[in-house]
């Protein structure tokens, strides 16, 4: 990991400790190869599946948060689904659910990973036709999946339960998008074996060692959603089977459903682990603790009955083997929280910083790239001990399925993971257009106006599910709402956070819009990453970097674990032909 | 490999508290009889209606004093809660119930009545009630275009 773009470029070079995100040079620079001094050997070519990529998960950004304007208002008793062409409530909340926790992660993941892997190796992707292929699929998969929920053909959440039963084009377009992933990850492997063939004994680069991991991770979680779209889903909506059974079905929905949860967070571990700290002045504390706590993800996929703790049809036997390993994750978000936070000390010290905790206010919360991903990771705090109440087994039944849980996730997915993205575009857009953000000040309002919308609404929804507030519910049309009298405060703040949230969100477009009309060529293209302070010998600790081993372990831990749930589920109960209430 | 020693510390504390997260759980399970839902038996939708003892859902007393109450959850009605469905403060209520379409999900706010209704099997939990009021019990899962009104009230007294 090469700091090429530290050398000076005359007058106008940046000194390597201010802001690095998007320093200002003049237009001087290579016209042809604008990026080949950060990644040599990349060209506009290599870049531009990585754009279509990221276009669309700001698209599903896009879509996703004028659905969530509309559930906000839904609970301040406002209906804008009577003003617009949707059909229900729940037609949106599909909208809101695919477009942000699928589109808009899956797309974002696919493009930024590909370029931490280009960044980490210095060496474009060994293929380029794959990458191509895979930005087309996803879009094809966005446009049939688009066409089957816009129509209200597939307004079936974006968990998709049997009987719900949407038209083929929904599975289909769902297909597509999680292919796109799998090519982004051929290609890495190739790009892998490549750089390994050239440089025998050496560690794999830091950088590229945890995007790949992240991506072998959702692989081998992704095989769940696989086998239920293709072997029984999507046959069954075309007809050609007759039964599915939904209890089966849910149960290989879960088993990707929480991993999921690592492929959305673990593009925004790399930015923090790596970006974040380089951002602020300071290092990555631990090689290989960091590959370690990526290596922990990858094994830890098998725990998705945490989500099922009150399915009848799962035995008490598999709820408790997940509960527990369910409990080691926690611990290596703990360890990130430390390695993170010691990152971002140094680079406070750094800057003059003092004190235990005085130094935080030393750091550069100017830059919205930074002040972003530092509110995200502070929401990503509450959202973690949060879900460390989701999964206490027996107090999962106080709130399974209740507010309680959409008040977790916003803080988790759409905070550390959104806001992270958002704060990400600030130095992304300028490094894959070289046109300069239009205001920052205006960045630094909208992700804190992201963070304190997000802690409203948050709030309010976890007030409403300890009060058993449903969730995926059209409240305020809900016929028992009188009964509960407490459930008026979780509602006007569930709405009023939103809001704020939603205006955030428009700033943000307005910003990233605006940019977009701007000259390019004014800033230098540079992807800001930290270096390590503890580092790895070559020679030691080289076991550490065997990726394919390591997916081997993580595959054959899979499906022991899951074969016990599933030795349960056998023989297969296909009851249900599917209908459409909606 | 090198690990800084506050990093160690800090390490050591985080399995401590994990693990007795984990004990307190335990004892929760042991100690205070918090049950999941485990499996019951296994039944065809199109059936129901004609299987004992869903044909006839409703409240019935058992011998020891306790209700079972037969519940059978359809788009969008919970079947067996009417208005006879009363029952004395503190008695002890075994439910059983099954879905003859989607999912759905019963939710009794303020109790510990919170679990998944999947067709194809029976969902049985239970729960002690021991104040008296007006009680819902309501779907938490999404069921198609009129979700939001599958509620239902009993009272106890
Ligand atoms: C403009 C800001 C947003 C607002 C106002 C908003 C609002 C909401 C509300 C009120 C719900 C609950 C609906 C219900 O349970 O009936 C919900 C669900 C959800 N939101 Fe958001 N949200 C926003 C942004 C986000 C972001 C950024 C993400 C993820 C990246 C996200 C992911 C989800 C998901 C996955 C669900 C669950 C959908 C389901 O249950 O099927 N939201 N949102
Ligand atoms: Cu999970
Ligand atoms: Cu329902």
């Amino acid at each position: 990991m090469t700091q090429t773009l530290e050398t000076p470029t005359g007058d106008e070079a940046i000194s390597a400790d201010s802001d690095t995100a998007n320093p200002v040079v003049g237009a001087s620079g290579s016209r042809r190869l604008p990026w080949a001094e950060d990644i040599p050997n990349v060209s506009a070519l290599d870049m531009r599946p990585i754009k279509w990529q990221f276009t669309l998960s700001l698209v599903g950004l896009a879509l996703g948060a004028l659905m969530g304007i509309m559930q906000a208002m839904e609970r301040l008793n406002v209906n804008l689904y009577d003003k617009t062409p949707l059909s229900t409530y729940y037609q949106g909340l599909t909208i809101h659910g695919v477009a942000l926790a699928l589109v808009f992660t899956f797309c974002f993941a696919n493009a930024f990973l590909s370029l931490t892997v280009m960044k980490g190796f210095q060496r474009p992707l060994a293929n380029r036709g794959i990458s191509d292929l895979s930005a087309m699929l996803a879009w094809a998969g966005v446009i049939f999946a688009s066409y089957a929920m816009l129509t209200n053909q597939a307004s079936v959440l974006f968990t998709f339960y049997a009987p719900l039963k949407a038209i083929p084009a929904f599975y289909f377009g769902a297909a597509l998008l999680v292919i796109s992933t799998w090519l982004v990850l051929l290609n890495m492997l190739l790009t892998y074996f490549a750089w390994k063939r050239d440089n025998p004994g050496q560690h794999v680069p830091l950088l590229a060692f945890i995007s790949i991991i992240s991506y072998m991770m959702w692989f081998i979680a992704s095989l769940g959603i696989a086998v239920e779209v293709l072997g029984f889903l999507l046959p069954w909506s075309m007809g050609l089977i007759d039964k599915v059974d939904p209890q089966f079905t849910r149960t290989l929905f879960w088993f990707t459903g929480h991993p999921i949860v690592y492929f959305w967070l673990m593009p925004i571990y790399v930015s923090w682990y790596m970006m974040l700290p380089k951002m602020v002045g300071g290092r990555v504390l631990s090689d290989g603790l960091t590959r370690m706590v990526f290596i922990a993800f990858l094994l830890l996929i098998p725990v998705g009955v945490h989500h099922q703790f009150t399915d009848p049809g799962i035995p008490f036997s598999s709820k408790t083997i997940q509960w527990l390993l369910t409990f080691c994750i926690f611990y290596p978000s703990i360890i990130t929280l430390f390695s993170v936070v010691s990152g971002l000390e140094e680079g406070a010290k750094s800057r003059g910083g003092k004190g235990r905790l005085a130094w935080m206010l030393k750091l550069p919360w100017g830059d919205p790239a930074v002040a972003g991903q530092l509110l995200a990771g502070l929401g990503f705090m509450l959202g973690g001990m949060s879900g460390l109440v989701n999964a206490s087994y027996t107090i999962n039944l106080v709130v399974h399925n209740t507010a309680f849980i959409p008040g977790h996730f916003h803080l988790t997915v759409g905070t550390a993971v959104a806001l992270s993205i958002m704060a990400i575009s600030y130095w992304l857009v300028p490094y894959l257009t070289g046109k300069e953000i239009w205001s920052r000040k205006l960045g630094v309002v909208q992700v804190f106006m992201w963070f304190f919308g997000v802690l409203i609404f948050s709030r309010g929804q976890m007030h409403g599910g300890l009060h058993g507030m449903p969730r995926r519910t059209m409240i305020n049309d809900a016929t028992y709402l009188d009964q509960f009298g407490s459930w008026d405060l979780a509602n006007i703040m569930t709405g009023i956070g939103g809001t704020i949230m939603f205006l955030s969100a428009v700033l943000f477009f307005i910003n990233i819009i605006v940019t977009l009309t701007r000259d390019p060529d004014r800033v230098q293209r540079f992807i800001p990453v930290a270096q390590v302070r503890s580092k790895l010998e070559n020679g030691s600790w080289m076991w550490l970097d065997d990726i394919p081993r390591w997916s081997a372990i993580a595959f054959v831990f899979s499906v022991i674990i899951y074969g016990e749930v599933f030795y349960h589920l056998l023989p297969l109960n296909a009851v249900s032909k599917g209908l459409r209430l909606w | 490999m090198h690990i800084d020693k506050y990093e160690k510390f800090f390490m050591r504390v985080s399995a401590v508290f994990l693990g007795l997260a984990i004990v307190a759980l335990v004892l929760s399970v042991v100690g205070h009889k918090a049950a999941l839902p485990e499996p019951a038996e296994r039944i065809d939708p199109e059936l129901v209606r004609s299987t004992a003892p869903f044909d006839e859902p409703g409240l019935y007393e058992l011998d020891n004093g306790d209700y079972e109450a037969v519940l059978v959850a359809s788009a969008w009605l919970w079947d067996g809660i009417d208005e006879d469905f009363v029952i004395p403060a503190g008695s002890t209520v075994h439910f059983k119930v099954t879905s003859v379409d989607y999912i759905h999900g019963m939710l009794i706010p303020e109790t510990n009545i919170n679990a998944m209704v999947i067709p194809g099997q029976v969902t049985e939990v239970e729960a002690t009630f021991h104040d008296p009021g007006t009680y819902t019990l309501l779907c938490h899962e999404y069921c198609g275009a009129m979700h939001h009104t599958m509620g239902a009230q009993f009272t106890v007294e």
